[in-house]
């Protein structure tokens, strides 16, 4: 054990590594949100509480079928994906024509309904959710203790988040989807299924958030109100990086857990504001985003 | 001078050109005689929120900009409110007039930062900076955290009228409420205001007028977060009390709602949408959290089906202007 500016390395590290962990979540959330506004052209603000009912699913499919984590990391994304394409259907697709504004407002309504269920069902302290067996304990590095399930929240995102963008950037699957972002018509025009492509693109993003949901459960605990104040952090880090670039979105999101960690370390009252300060600072110097594109 | 009138054009009819007058009158005797029928401390607090509806109305509605963070103007005016009558001892007038100070400011400061962005940007910049001075709420010492500033002395007004008096803080808070009211609709109608309508329908084309919309869009986003102080001030003063729960998100939500249930862009809309969401809350008070479902559900369904808004749907059959 050693000191780094008078800060014990395992107090340094161990911020740094909650900050990755933020960061990963925040990376997740701010890919979905900008899969889904890249297609949709709609802020989800019900994002949030998509990741809260991913934490809920995990949870119920433990008490309900026995089901352990593994099995509802992939579980509890699809189903809660599935929601997200209903919501597609019967709501959101309604809105396309009009002015965003109204998409993040039925979005916003969602998440007050979605939240407000969870609340009369479950209350509103945390629900513990424990940790898998096989990712209990971790390693002593020398400088640090490193939990395993903290490990593998950040290496599985980092995958998650490079996977989407591969698919995103360097397919052909990609390649429609971003033709179909430029210029719906005349993807249709070549006989691609575009409404289709739009429903199973919020699924998709929705999945997303739900992955991170059930990622999150055995660290935050389970609770309604999970999601509400995330997304308002991960509004901020979108509007930072800017919504062009999936690269920017994850590059950001993983910067500012790391950024907001080490605030802990060196300024804890500072830790909840900090994104949002360096959103006004960006604001100023570089109003379109680091990574946007001038609309 | 003698005016031109075109013979072939129907003669409105005295209902159809003075709409908003015989609104406003409706209005006003309403809120006369409804403190004898209802309760009064009920009907102040709907008045402040109807102010502060109105004050976002003027953003979303006359200027397109939806401002998700207008909690930090209402619930910072309260707590500065209600801070300086409480610890300072100053009287009502310089209480309210220090919170309204305090949410222009605020209102100068996210305003300049927001209108760097547009659209969707603009709403999540707004919610941000909201959230931002949510959490400076939350750790600062003056706001008493949890407990928030309580038992606030209403006072004297002016060193004569005591607020105790229930007839005397109706009237006041009726007089704040009209006045703030019609200084909207002046706004409105002035020229300034079509300035703002013509940013609102086509941003570009107002630029390549010669105008510099983002002065517009600034002063018309100071105007609304100092009016939303006059109210959150007011309600500070009334209610005897200012929360956390006047400057968190839920607050900021709660304001869009009521303006897009009463009708967005509309000048009687807010003013209703307030009444109906309170009387609501108040009502489905016993059925706890299932207010937040039900306020939801109102969300989706009006983005959906009801768009307008109660009076503007009115105002819509009737073709009129309210």
């Amino acid at each position: 054990m050693f000191e780094i500016f008078g800060i014990p390395s395992t107090a340094l590290f161990g911020q740094l590594l909650i900050g990755l962990i933020n960061g990963s979540f925040y990376a997740l959330l701010s890919l979905g949100l900008a899969v889904i506004f890249g297609m949709l052209n709609i802020i989800n603000f019900s994002h949030g509480a998509q990741y809260m009912m991913g934490a809920f699913a995990a949870y119920l499919i433990l008490q309900y079928s026995g089901l352990g984590y593994w099995p509802a990391l992939i579980i509890a994304p699809i189903l809660v994906g599935f929601t997200g394409i209903l919501v597609e259907r019967f709501l959101l697709q309604w809105l396309y024509k009009l002015d965003h504004l109204y998409g993040l407002l039925l979005t916003f309504g969602l998440a007050l309904i979605f939240e407000g269920v969870a609340r009369n069902y479950f209350g509103s302290a945390g629900l513990p959710y424990t940790v898998p067996e096989s990712l209990r304990g971790g390693q002593n590095l020398g400088f640090m203790f490193l939990p395993n399930y903290r490990a593998w929240v950040v290496a599985a995102s980092l995958v998650v988040c490079f996977g989407t963008w591969f698919v995103i950037e360097r397919t052909r699957l990609g390649a429609y989807l971003r033709a179909a972002t430029e210029n719906p018509t005349l993807v249709r025009a070549f006989g691609i299924n575009v409404p289709r492509m739009i429903t199973l693109t919020y699924g998709f993003g929705v999945a997303l958030a739900a992955f991170a949901g059930v990622m999150a459960a055995p660290i935050y605990n389970v609770s309604p109100q999970m999601g509400a104040e995330l997304i308002i952090v991960v509004f901020a880090v979108v509007v930072i990086g800017g919504m062009g670039s999936i690269l920017g979105a994850i590059v950001t999101g993983f910067g500012l857990g790391v950024i907001e960690g080490l605030t802990k370390v060196f300024f804890p009252e500072a830790s909840n504001t900090v994104i949002f300060v360096i959103m006004a600072i960006v604001l100023l110097v570089r109003p379109a985003g680091l990574f946007g594109r001038r609309a | 001078m003698e005016r031109v009138v075109d013979p072939l054009a129907k003669k409105p009819s005295i209902l159809r050109s003075h709409s908003e007058a015989i609104g406003f009158v409706i209005m006003v005797v309403a809120l006369v005689v409804a403190p004898f029928v209802t309760y009064p401390l009920f009907l102040m607090q709907a008045m402040c929120f109807a102010l502060f509806a109105c004050a976002f109305n003027l953003l979303i509605g006359y200027v397109g900009l939806l401002s998700f963070g207008h909690a930090l103007y209402f619930g910072w005016a309260s707590y500065l409110s209600a801070y300086s009558a409480k610890a300072w001892g100053f009287p009502p007038e310089l209480a309210i007039l220090t919170g309204t100070a305090t949410a222009a400011i605020c209102g100068l400061v996210a305003g300049s930062l927001a209108i760097r962005r547009q659209g969707i940007y603009f709403a999540m910049i707004t919610l941000a900076l909201a959230q931002m001075m949510f959490f400076f709420a939350l750790q600062a010492k003056f706001t008493g955290g949890e407990d928030g500033i309580q038992a606030v002395p209403r006072g004297h007004l002016f060193g004569i009228f005591d607020l105790k008096n229930r007839t005397i803080m109706y009237t006041v808070v009726l007089v704040i409420f009209l006045s703030g009211f019609a200084f909207i609709y002046r706004i409105i109608h002035s020229p300034f205001g079509e300035v703002l309508k013509a940013i609102r329908e086509n941003e570009t084309r107002a630029i390549s007028l010669g105008y510099k919309t983002d002065r517009y869009k600034l002063v018309a986003f100071v105007l609304s977060a100092t009016l939303a102080g006059v109210a959150g001030a007011t309600k500070a003063i009334v209610l005897q009390l200012a929360s956390l729960t006047d400057v968190n998100w839920p607050m900021s939500g709660e304001v869009v709602l009521m303006t897009l249930v009463g009708g967005l862009g509309t000048i009687f809309g807010p003013v209703v949408g307030a009444f109906v969401i309170l009387v609501m809350q108040f009502k489905l008070a016993p059925i706890g959290e299932w207010v937040l479902v039900i306020q939801g559900a109102i969300f989706v369904a009006c983005v959906l089906l009801f768009r307008r808004g109660i009076i503007g749907e009115i105002a819509n059959k009737l073709r009129i202007r309210l």
